[in-house]
């Protein structure tokens, strides 16, 4: 798994710390105390590995640059910072992102890591909040609804938020849900003991525990792809361009004009949160 | 303007079973029972002597078993042991394997000092596999001379003193567990934790109650009515304590009336009429305070005074269970969305299921059972007092 390696690799890496005798040029002729800086080399590897599974996993994999798969972006000092921007007003509820989700991350059914939501304001006052089907409305057996009827209406793709606060990550018990250099929540699946409290500290339900791997799933953004520098799988399905992704920490990247250039918001702002999926055209119905 | 229900769709699955229901109510019982040993060997009331040991070995009992509805709930119980090798500093729930670790021991070290005499004189005056069972149960601390036994006494006390902090801790705790999840704002109060404890309190007292008149009545004597009548006013005093905040608690969230107090009223008047109007406010705390008033006065006869101690005691066990029900399961009812219900899924035969459930309540007391049989837990109300002890 993609958030493995992120831990791996930190771990890796802190477990492999450089010889100072050989960074520095010099020799040491006594086989003694070659061994026993050898041994203490590995004592102290093997105690700040200790130290590094036990009580500081994600400090330790947050100060590391991204390692392995991550090497494709940004090398800078800084990791690169994302950001995702969903366009209500682009989106036509086509369902390719939902059928593009599950088939790039295995999604077991009944589960979403994504969803899209339909608003519909009649024109008697009855307001209409469903899902849009994965097939889109064409290709479900969903009556039509009467356009006359209707007063307005729009879509909203949900996602994980990637909250910079993130609750989720507050209450893991085991560190199985981290941030990762870049910004991304993620989980842990190999040390997740599934208690299904992240779950419930998400406000936005964008969590839920699968039933194949007894864990804690959700939308990543994809992070595997995007360390592979490609989109996450939602924004490339996406025919209207209504999902957009990029790097905030570059004001040339086009998300970061957009969200300078237009008013955006973010879901239940009042929680404190700090979504780093932002929208653009929904009122304080969307909860 | 009307609207039609619409939940998310992860919402469907409430992910905290019947067990996350069991876990506080028995987390409960065991601060609860413990607050009642206390009272006798920190704050000398003597009236509750024939219950204290029952208290204290009660609160052992229900304590062993805490962690099993935890367990059967985690999806990868294998790896539960990650709590405390890789704990989390800002979780609630990573705290609970140090401070449940905390009050066993505690708790463990306590009852072997309260029963370590009677250990001891078990091992001395028996033969063969029984006496080299208690000779393994003393630990090889054979002294029972006065002096020894004061100095258990003093120990006992500091231990007992040690124990009301951290089973407070061990049962706020609880409270917090829920009452620090802002995504839900029918646990997001601050008076979580109290309210949690003070009912946890609530409970034990009444499991005692119910389980002193029981043992009374299967060995064939009467209940103390001085201890039953001391049990019952305290019970009195916590059950008003617990149903003001509770009450005040709903009074205050409907008087602000929020954004979120459309569903959360929805859920109380359509979704948890019964188990909250009902049988957690009504029959669950109602009743019971009228029936408790009995306790305040000596004309009554003393058979009433039990059958309505008895009685109360009975249906409080009821409410609390109401109340964590209500708590954990309403909680799960209503989705995120604020805008639609969802079901509650309840099995028999599950992992997680009501025959588990049923199982894991019965197993404390087929402990207190078995303890039973291994120490004299019966302490009659006319033997030695605490006072002669020391």
């Amino acid at each position: 798994m993609v958030e493995l390696e992120v831990i791996g690799g930190a771990n890796g890496q802190c477990g492999g710390s450089s010889d100072p005798c050989e960074s520095a040029g010099c020799q040491c002729d006594s086989a003694e105390s070659d061994s026993r800086r050898q041994f203490l080399q590995q004592a102290s590897t093997f105690a700040l590995g200790a130290v590094s599974l036990t009580l500081f996993p994600v400090s330790v994999a947050e100060g590391e640059p991204a390692g392995g798969a991550g090497g494709g972006l940004g090398t800078d000092a800084q990791p690169p910072m994302y950001g995702f921007l969903v366009d209500t007003e682009k989106c036509i509820g086509s369902g390719k992102c939902l059928t593009a989700c599950r088939v790039e991350n295995d999604v077991p059914e009944g589960y979403q890591r994504t969803w899209v939501e339909r608003y519909v304001h009649f024109k008697d006052g009855t307001v209409q909040v469903d899902l849009v089907p994965e097939t889109g409305y064409a290709g479900s057996d969903q009556p039509p609804i009467d356009p006359e009827q209707v007063e307005r209406a729009y879509f909203v793709p949900k996602l994980c938020n990637h909250c910079e606060d993130a609750p989720c990550n507050q209450v893991c018990p085991v560190h199985a849900s981290f941030t990762s250099p870049e910004g991304f929540e993620l989980i842990d699946t190999e040390r997740c003991i599934g208690c299904a409290y992240c779950v419930q500290a998400c406000p936005y339900g964008t969590r839920f525990i699968n039933p194949d791997t007894g864990t804690a799933d959700k939308c990543t953004w994809c992070y595997h792809r995007v360390m592979r520098d490609e989109d996450p799988a939602c924004v490339e399905a996406c025919p209207v361009g209504a999902r957009l992704f990029g790097r905030v920490d570059d004001p040339d990247s086009e998300i970061s004009q957009r969200i300078a250039a237009i008013p955006t918001s973010v879901l239940k702002a009042h929680l404190g949160t700090h979504p780093k999926t932002r929208y653009l055209g929904i009122s304080d119905e969307v909860t | 303007m009307s609207e039609i229900p619409f939940v998310f769709p992860n919402d469907v699955h409430p992910p905290w079973s019947i067990m996350i229901v069991l876990y506080p109510y028995i987390t409960g019982l065991v601060a609860g029972a413990f607050v009642v040993s206390a009272l006798y060997h920190v704050f000398h009331r003597e009236a509750l002597k024939p219950v204290a040991r029952l208290a204290l070995v009660t609160s052992l009992c229900f304590c062993a078993f805490a962690t099993l509805p935890l367990l059967l709930h985690l999806h990868r119980p294998e790896r539960c042991f990650n709590v405390l090798v890789t704990p989390s500093v800002t979780s609630a729930i990573a705290g609970f394997g140090f401070i449940y670790s905390a009050y066993m021991l505690v708790l463990v070290v306590e009852v072997w000092l309260v029963f370590r005499p009677a250990i001891v004189e078990q091992a001395n005056s028996l033969t063969g596999a029984k006496a080299l069972f208690y000779r393994v149960l003393a630990l090889g601390v054979t002294d029972i001379t006065d002096r020894s036994r004061a100095i258990d006494s003093r120990l006992i006390r500091v231990l007992a003193i040690m124990g009301i902090p951290i089973a407070c801790v061990l049962h706020g705790y609880v409270g917090f567990l829920f009452g620090a999840v802002k995504a839900n704002p029918w646990w997001s109060t601050a008076l979580m934790p109290v309210i949690f404890l003070i009912s946890a309190i609530v409970s034990g007292i009444a499991a005692l109650i119910l389980l002193y008149q029981f043992i009374s009545w299967r060995r064939g004597e009467t209940a103390d009515r001085e201890c039953v009548g001391a049990l019952a006013r305290y019970l009195w005093m916590f059950l008003v304590l617990a149903a003001s905040l509770e009450g005040l608690e709903l009074l205050q969230m409907a008087y602000e009336a929020g954004g979120e107090w459309p569903i959360l009223r929805a859920l109380l008047t359509e979704h948890l009429a019964v188990s909250y109007g009902l049988v957690q406010v009504l029959i669950g705390s109602l009743v019971p305070l009228l029936l408790l008033l009995t306790s305040f006065t000596r004309r009554l006869p003393a058979r009433l005074v039990m059958f309505s101690s008895g009685l109360a005691s009975l249906l409080i066990l009821v409410q609390v269970f109401a109340m964590r029900w209500n708590v954990v399961v309403g909680g799960q009812l209503f989705s995120k969305s604020f805008r639609g219900f969802v079901e509650f899924p309840l099995h028999w035969m599950s992992r997680e299921g009501l025959l588990a459930a049923a199982v894991i309540l019965t197993l404390p007391l087929a402990a207190l059972w078995v303890a039973g049989k291994i120490l004299p837990i019966w302490q009659p109300a006319e033997a030695g007092t605490l006072a002669d002890a020391r």
